[in-house]
């Protein structure tokens, strides 16, 4: 028994950086109507910025964050919207997913051939010892990226709920035509989305770089992964991202440990059929009417 | 009328063109030429069930995998390659049916999720299937086709094999793409709701979509297999299906040339770069990017500006029309 | 036999009541008028009947046949066309292949769809509507280039390209130009004189008062009077729904 809690924290712990990106994906969705099939790469690019910054310059840590999550936001949140989103968005969906397409092939092999194809390794944040909480052990590290990645995505909540522009958010993912007229200018808000989940990029890559190591084609599963838990968790919420990224988090541990490779991808299965025959919204996603 | 004449002739010489380049070409040109016309078939299926019907489709690739293994299964059984085909064909035209009915339901993005969703529900099974499959190896060594002492198993003879195949795909997606079920697809992606109104049967003809798209990648499929020898379900994920929409959007959808353009380019284009030592994959990325920029309705327009340049050239008038 | 027949129609959303047992009948040939104010839920009587909503209660009767709950394409084939307030048209496809959209359902089997290809007498009959109509020379223009009166103009050949016994007209005159509404109005009454059965739901009290020789009035859901125009324009209660107190 003690082993399932250790493991379910542990797939928590990872579920919730999943979650993180997952998020930043719902939002983008959400408010611009961009599947960014680049986010995987999103995540990747701030963590070699975190090695550059942290390990080759040796940046003081707080710093290092800093000036990752700056980068990032400029180059991936305003630089991409202004660059691509504004002018491809006119264009219906298609366009804008073939441009991320490319965005993603062009960033991870632009890592890989002028950084390099080798993978980095980056030190631990947190210290890996373990902690004994009653009859389960668990590492400062599970702890730390749990207790982080919550400040963050409740940061978000509080952000869209309780500030004037995390609601105008709330009305452009609802009703576009609507907010528009209503005075908000959608065109900011959507580069706000933009640099909002660059930043949650960012953090998730500060979190994973040591768990995963840096290497140019993470992105790919990363990516593929924030896009399962969207689809099962819920694409229209910010809380269905959340509980998908956990629930692939803790369903890729578990049964890591628990079931064989033969049966492994059968359980995958087995869930992703299920959601979309009963609830191809995502188990915590919101039908939407359909005039 | 104008869109019918303008149609054919293109067509026409690109099949003249097919026919004669295996003569000047190397084995691996040959090959990637190849290539390119199982995509063309495998590009003009999607562009059928997306671009002319507006039904997404991110399980091409799934469909696909249906002829690959039956071709390949059958095969080894000492099933002749047309009968496997065949097999292939009417799997993959039956799943197509069953993955119409959400369409039926649930639209757009919901759409992507359940064909995705099918999509990764087919390479695990291939992976999983061992007995069936050759899981995660594949299978290696699928014949090529034979008719009695004459065998295609030559590059060359392979080659012509598949560009007749090619031709009837061709051929007959221009049938029912220019009948008036080319319309009602048109329709449907135009105005979902008025389509139904003046009397097109939404089911009838997204199942038909759906199915005909799947038929395509089924043939298309079905061809790939003897083409690369071997198979295994890591031609079959998601990024192949990826892959296809890439072709579509790309060379332009809806539109009748588009999914050859864009066969074309998103095969020979990375082949064409492989000269520049690595960088060949930046510079592809950073064209398609570009090409999404400014030509988002897909490089099909370049074609038009061609067209319409020698048409003002050789006579004054023209139509405000956009031909299919 | 009335051609159409509507018996207490109901339709909510949720909790919002948008129809509550509104009935009434259309004779054929006749030109009936449709008014109230906004909300009473016009549009979702003609949804109701065409098919695109399903009705909570009550049913759709057309030429004594139950079409009540049918998907729209089979209401089509049943012989109802309509327009729509808002223009909905194919925009990517030609005014003339728009024409022959509205044709192409009606006859035959999908089947013989894929097959037949000659259309000589459906692009001859798209061709004299638009004659009619007078954008005959916009043939080969996108939907999406037209101005929004020859849009409207396009509207209304395509619900009657398929010769319909029924024609519903969902504002017809809404945005558009005087000029244009005398000439909208005479088609009408032209095809209304040929035999062609309207039912139309208009704002523009002269035109209503004008071409239709009865009209049903809606409120908030339900119907409230019904009468030759002049009983209407005197009917308190029609006064106090689009006045209020």
């Amino acid at each position: 028994m003690g082993d399932f809690v250790q493991l379910t924290i542990a797939g928590v712990s990872i579920g919730a950086i999943y979650a993180m990106a997952a998020i930043g994906f719902v939002l983008l969705w959400q408010t611009s109507n961009t599947i960014n099939f680049a986010q995987g790469e999103f995540v990747v690019l701030p963590a070699f910025a975190m090695v550059l910054f942290f390990v080759i310059l040796r940046f003081p840590f707080v710093a290092a964050m800093l000036a990752t999550v700056i980068v990032s936001t400029l180059l991936l949140g305003v630089g991409v919207k202004e660059l691509l989103v504004t002018r491809l968005l006119k264009m219906g969906v298609l366009p804008l997913v073939i441009a991320t397409i490319g965005l993603s092939l062009l960033i991870r092999y632009s890592l890989q051939q002028f950084w390099t194809p080798l993978a980095l390794p980056f030190p631990a944040i947190f210290s890996r010892e373990p902690i004994r909480l009653g009859t389960v052990i668990v590492s400062l590290e599970e702890i730390g990226n749990i207790l982080f990645a919550a400040v963050v995505i409740g940061a978000l909540q509080l952000f869209i709920t309780r500030t004037k522009l995390g609601r105008a958010m709330q009305a452009v993912a609802q009703n576009r035509a609507l907010a528009s007229v209503l005075g908000i200018n959608v065109g900011r808000l959507v580069t706000i989305t933009f640099v909002l989940n660059a930043a949650l990029t960012a953090l998730a890559a500060i979190l994973i770089a040591p768990v995963y190591l840096v290497k140019y084609d993470i992105g790919v599963s990363l990516g593929l992964k924030a896009f399962y838990a969207a689809i099962i968790g819920g694409f229209n919420q910010i809380r269905g991202a959340l509980l998908g990224g956990l629930l692939v988090g803790v369903v890729e541990t578990l049964s890591a440990a628990y079931i064989s490779s033969h049966f492994r991808d059968a359980f995958a299965l087995v869930i992703l059929i299920a959601v979309l025959l009963l609830k191809p919204e995502g188990i915590w996603g919101v039908k939407e009417e359909w005039a | 009328m104008g869109v019918v004449a303008r149609g054919r002739w293109p067509l026409m010489a690109a099949l003249a063109l097919g026919l004669l380049l295996p003569l000047v070409l190397d084995q691996y040109k040959l090959y990637v030429l190849s290539l390119t016309l199982v995509y063309v078939i495998l590009a003009i299926g999607l562009n059928l069930t997306l671009g002319y019907a507006g039904q997404i489709s991110l399980c091409h690739a799934a469909f696909m995998a249906f002829g690959s293994y039956a071709v390949a299964i059958l095969g080894q059984h000492g099933v002749p390659f047309e009968a496997g085909l065949v097999v292939g064909v009417v799997l993959a035209f039956g799943w197509g049916l069953v993955l119409g009915f959400p369409a039926l339901q649930v639209k757009h993005h919901y759409l992507a999720m359940v064909t995705l969703g099918f999509n990764i529900i087919v390479f695990l099974v291939l992976r999983n299937w061992e007995s069936l499959t050759g899981g995660s190896f594949g299978i290696s060594s699928v014949a090529r086709p034979a008719w009695g002492p004459f065998s295609f198993k030559s590059d060359r003879a392979f080659y012509y094999y598949i560009l007749a195949w090619a031709a009837i795909v061709v051929a007959s997606a221009y049938w029912i793409l220019h009948s008036r079920w080319g319309r009602a697809f048109r329709a449907i992606r135009e105005n979902e709701m008025r389509a139904e109104v003046v009397g097109v049967s939404l089911r009838n003809y997204k199942l038909m979509a759906f199915a005909i798209g799947a038929a395509y990648a089924g043939t298309g499929g079905a061809l790939f297999a003897p083409l690369l020898g071997y198979i295994d379900p890591g031609a079959f994920t998601l990024d192949r299906s990826i892959q296809f929409l890439m072709m579509v959007v790309l060379g332009g959808l809806g539109r009748f040339e588009g999914p050859l353009i864009g066969a074309l380019v998103v095969t020979v284009l990375p082949e064409v770069l492989r000269g520049s030592e690595g960088l060949y994959l930046i510079i592809y990325a950073l064209s398609v990017i570009l090409m999404m920029l400014f030509m988002p309705k897909g490089l099909v327009g370049l074609w038009d500006l061609v067209w319409r340049f020698s048409k003002s050239a050789t006579s004054p008038s023209t139509s405000s029309a956009s031909p299919r | 036999m009335a051609l159409l027949e509507i018996r207490n129609l109901t339709k909510h959303f949720f909790r919002l009541s948008a129809l509550s047992g509104v009935s009434l009948s259309v004779e054929p040939g006749e030109l009936l008028g449709v008014i109230g104010p906004n909300g009473s839920g016009k549009t979702t009587l003609f949804n109701c009947v065409t098919g695109v909503l399903a009705p909570s209660g009550g049913h759709v009767l057309f030429r004594g046949e139950d079409i009540t709950g049918r998907s729209p394409d089979i209401v089509y084939q049943r012989g109802v066309a309509r327009t729509f307030q808002l223009i909905q048209l194919f925009p990517e496809m030609t005014v003339l292949e728009n024409m022959l959209v509205a044709a192409q359902e009606r006859t035959g089997t999908l089947l013989s769809r894929l097959v037949r290809r000659e259309e000589t007498r459906e692009t001859a009959r798209a061709r004299g509507l638009l004659e009619f109509l007078g954008i005959a020379r916009l043939e080969d223009n996108l939907a999406s280039n037209l101005s929004y009166g020859q849009q409207k103009l396009l509207d209304f050949g395509m619900a009657l390209m398929p010769d319909p016994q029924l024609i519903l007209l969902d504002e017809p005159m809404a945005g558009v130009n005087p000029t244009m509404i005398n000439n909208l109005m005479g088609h009408i009454l032209e095809l209304n004189g040929r035999g062609y059965t309207f039912v139309v739901i208009e704002h523009n009290m002269e035109v209503v008062m004008s071409l239709c020789r009865r009209i049903v009035v809606l409120s908030q859901g339900e119907r409230i009077a019904e009468g030759t125009p002049a009983e209407i324009a005197d009917n308190p209660l029609v006064l106090d729904a689009y006045f209020g107190r």
